[in-house]
C-alpha cells in the first residue's frame, strides 16, 4: 500500500480548454479518497492522471514518494475498475483476472493462487470458466475487482463503478466495495458523481468543480460544515435551501423581511449574504415560543414512510422542510419554522459564496 | 410471432426458388459445357449432365495446358496481396481510429476520395508509375498495383471495426501491464477478426479474378495469373470452349474454400459482454 501525493496537477487541452486547475490532495496510506462532483468538474481527468491515462500538463503526481509522470501505466503499480468494466470479452474470467500477472510474469502457481482467493472473496468462483458476455452486469462488476485485487497494487483507483448498476444492486456493491477496503487496508482513489456514495465510502471526500477542488474532508465535516454555497448545495439530498439577505447589526434578514437573529455574530460582516438551512434543520415552532423565522403554507407534501417532506414557497422560490412523519402534515397546512443554531449556514452573496461562519 | 399464411410462404418460397435458379443456371451451363466430347459450345441437349460427359477438359487442362503453373502465380500474388492488404490495413485503420493528429480528417477523406475512381481510370497512370520504377513483368508490380486498389476500402472498413472496440479495452491492458503494442496485438486485434476477414477476402478476391491490370503488366506466358492464362483459351478464330469451361469453374474453387473456412470468423458480437453498452 502506498501514499498518493497530487502536487499543483494541472490539464490543459490543446483547444485551450483546463480540465483541471492546480489542484493539491495528500492522500494517506491506506485512506479512501473519493472525488466527487458534477459532470465535467475534472474528477475522472484527475484520476485518469493518476492512472497515466492522460499526460499531465503541469505539476507532479507521487506514489509511494516515487514521481510518475513520465511513467507508463503499467509500471505504476495501479489498478482500476472501470464504470463500463472493460473486460476482455475474448477471454475466461480466471484469464481475465490472470492477464496482468501474465504480463508481469508472474510465477502460474501464485497467479492461480491470487484468482482462487480473490474468486473467494468475491464469490465468483463458478464463474471462473464463463465469458463476460455469459454474465449479468452485476457479475461483470465483481470480475472487474477481482482483476483488480488480484494485482495486489499500491493504489486501486475506481472511474464511476457504480454507475451502471441498478438501484439495488448498487447499494450491495457498494457495500462489497467497503468491506473489501476494510479487508485490505488498500488505498483508493474512488471517483463518483453520486454524493451518496461519497458519504458512505470516502474516509475524506474532496469536492471538485470546474477543474478546482472546493473542498477536502471527512464526510460529515462536509455535510455539516460545507465551505462554500456549492459544495453545501452538492452534498446532501433534498438539497439545502438558499435564503438571500443581509446581514445587519447580528440579524440575517431575507429579501422579503423574515428576520432572523444570529446567535454568534461575532465577525460576520454586515452586507449581503446567503442563509442556508438543510431540510432538517428546520424547526416547528409552536405559537408563543418565539417569532419564528418563516411562516408558510406546505405545498406539496411528500410521505417518505420514515419522513415527510414538505415543499413551500418564499420569495417565489421552493424549498423543502423535513417534518416529522407523525405530525401527519397535508397540503395547506400553516407551519411555522425556525432554524436549529448548528444548523445556520451563511455564504457570501458574491460567486465565490465563501462561508462566512 | 403470427405464422404467416401458407399461401404466402408457397408464394415465397416460389420466387426464391425461381430467381435461386437464375443465379444458378449459368454456372451450371459452365459445368456441363466442360463436361462435354470435344469443342461444344452450343448443344441442343438440355440436360445439365450430358449424357456422354467425359471429364476430358480438365484432364488437359493440368497435362497439356501450364493451368498449374497459372494456379501457383495467382496463389502467389493473390496471397501476398492478402497478407500485405491485412498487414497495412489493420495497422493503418487503428492509427485512424485510436490516434488524433493533423491531417487526420485529410487523410480519411482522401482515401474516400480514391474509392471514387474505377479502375480502368488507374490504368494508365498506375502502369506509367509502375513502368517507370521498372516493375512491369514482376509479380511485385502486381504487388503494388493490387494492394493499392484494395488498401483503401480496407482501411476505412477496419478504422469503422476498430471504433466499435471501446477505448477502455485497451486502458485496462495498458494498466495491466502491455505496451500500447501489447494491447493491440493481444487484446483488440483479436476482436478485430471479422473485419481482418473481411479485409482479406476482399484483398483476396481483388487479385484472384483481375484480367485487365495482369494483361497489361504481365508479358511473360511463364508468369500468367490464372484470369490471364484462361483468356488465352479464347481467341478470335477458334475457342476451346471445353478448356474454358472446365478452367473457369477451377478457378472459382479456393474462392468457395476461402469463404467457407472464413465464415466462422465473420460473427457480430464478438465484443459482447465487455463493456456496458
Amino acid at each position: 500500500m502506498a501514499t498518493v501525493e497530487l502536487r499543483r496537477i494541472e490539464k490543459k487541452y490543446p483547444n485551450g480548454y483546463q480540465a483541471v486547475r492546480e489542484v493539491s490532495i495528500e492522500i494517506a496510506d491506506g485512506e479512501f479518497l473519493v472525488l466527487v462532483g458534477p459532470s465535467g468538474c475534472g474528477k475522472s481527468t484527475t484520476l485518469r492522471m493518476v492512472a497515466g491515462l492522460e499526460a499531465i500538463s503541469g505539476g507532479e503526481i507521487a506514489i509511494d514518494g516515487r514521481v510518475v509522470n513520465d511513467l507508463e501505466p503499467g509500471d505504476r503499480d495501479i489498478a482500476m475498475v472501470f464504470q463500463n468494466y472493460a473486460l476482455y470479452p475474448h477471454m475466461t474470467v480466471a484469464d481475465n483476472m490472470a492477464f496482468g500477472l501474465k504480463m508481469r510474469k508472474v510465477p502460474r502457481a501464485e497467479i492461480e493462487r491470487r484468482v482462487e482467493e480473490a474468486a473467494e472473496i468475491l464469490a465468483i468462483g463458478p464463474l471462473l470458466t464463463r465469458r463476460p458476455r455469459e454474465l449479468s452486469g452485476g457479475q461483470r462488476q465483481r470480475v472487474a475487482l477481482g482483476r483488480a485485487i488480484v494485482r495486489e497494487p499500491k493504489v486501486f483507483l475506481f472511474d464511476e463503478p457504480l454507475s451502471n448498476l441498478d438501484a439495488k444492486l448498487r447499494v450491495q456493491t457498494r457495500a462489497e466495495i467497503a468491506r473489501l477496503h476494510r479487508r485490505l487496508a488498500s488505498t483508493v482513489i474512488y471517483v463518483t458523481h453520486d454524493q451518496v456514495e461519497a458519504m458512505t465510502l470516502g474516509d475524506r471526500i474532496a469536492v471538485m468543480n470546474q477543474g478546482v477542488v472546493q473542498q477536502i474532508a471527512p464526510p460529515l465535516e462536509i455535510y455539516r460544515r460545507p465551505a462554500n454555497r456549492f459544495v453545501a448545495a452538492f452534498v446532501g439530498s433534498p438539497a439545502m435551501n438558499f435564503f438571500p439577505g443581509q446581514i445587519a447589526d447580528g440579524v440575517f434578514e431575507t429579501a422579503c423581511g423574515r428576520k432572523l437573529p444570529l446567535r454568534e455574530p461575532a465577525g460576520l460582516p454586515d452586507g449581503p449574504a446567503v442563509l442556508g438551512v438543510r431540510p432538517e434543520d428546520f424547526r416547528v415552532v409552536t405559537g408563543g415560543e418565539e417569532a419564528a423565522f418563516l411562516e408558510v403554507a406546505l405545498d406539496v407534501v411528500e410521505h417518505m414512510g420514515p419522513e415527510t417532506m414538505a415543499h413551500f414557497r418564499v420569495d417565489g422560490q421552493d424549498h423543502v422542510v423535513r417534518l416529522d412523519a407523525a405530525a401527519a402534515a397535508q397540503p395547506g397546512d400553516a407551519v411555522s419554522l425556525g432554524v436549529q443554531p448548528e444548523g445556520l449556514h451563511l455564504f457570501a452573496a458574491d460567486d465565490t459564496g465563501q462561508r462566512l461562519n | 410471432m403470427m405464422k404467416e399464411p401458407r399461401l404466402i410462404s408457397l408464394a415465397r418460397h416460389a420466387v426464391l426458388i425461381v430467381f435461386s435458379a437464375i443465379a444458378v443456371y449459368p454456372a451450371l451451363n459452365v459445368l456441363s459445357i466442360s463436361l462435354r466430347p470435344g469443342n461444344r459450345l452450343r448443344s441442343t441437349d438440355l440436360a445439365i449432365i450430358p449424357a456422354d460427359w467425359t471429364l476430358a477438359s480438365y484432364v488437359e487442362l493440368f497435362t497439356e495446358q501450364p493451368f498449374l503453373t497459372w494456379l501457383g502465380n495467382s496463389l502467389l500474388v493473390s496471397g501476398l496481396v492478402t497478407l500485405t492488404g491485412v498487414a497495412l490495413a489493420s495497422i493503418a485503420g487503428y492509427a485512424f481510429s485510436r490516434y488524433s493528429f493533423t491531417g487526420r480528417r485529410a487523410m480519411m477523406l482522401a482515401i474516400l476520395t480514391t474509392q471514387m475512381f474505377p479502375a480502368t481510370m488507374l490504368l494508365l497512370p498506375l502502369y506509367i508509375l509502375i513502368a517507370r520504377l521498372g516493375l512491369v513483368n514482376t509479380y511485385l508490380g502486381l504487388l503494388v498495383f493490387y494492394t493499392s486498389t484494395a488498401l483503401p476500402f480496407c482501411v476505412w472498413q477496419m478504422k469503422g471495426f476498430y471504433d466499435t472496440i471501446p477505448a477502455s479495452l485497451e486502458e485496462a491492458a495498458r494498466i495491466d501491464g502491455c505496451s500500447r503494442a501489447a494491447a493491440f496485438w493481444r487484446v483488440i486485434l483479436p476482436l478485430a477478426a471479422p473485419g481482418l476477414v473481411i479485409t482479406a477476402l476482399f484483398s483476396f478476391m481483388t487479385a484472384w479474378s483481375e484480367y485487365i491490370v495482369a494483361a497489361q503488366v504481365m508479358q511473360d506466358e511463364a508468369m500468367f495469373t490464372l484470369p490471364l492464362g484462361i483468356k488465352g483459351f479464347q481467341a478470335s478464330l477458334s475457342s476451346q470452349w471445353g478448356l474454358y469451361a472446365a478452367a473457369s469453374l477451377l478457378v472459382s474453387v479456393p474462392v468457395v474454400i476461402l469463404f467457407l473456412s472464413l465464415s466462422r470468423y465473420l460473427v457480430s458480437g464478438l465484443t459482447l459482454g465487455s463493456v456496458k453498452e
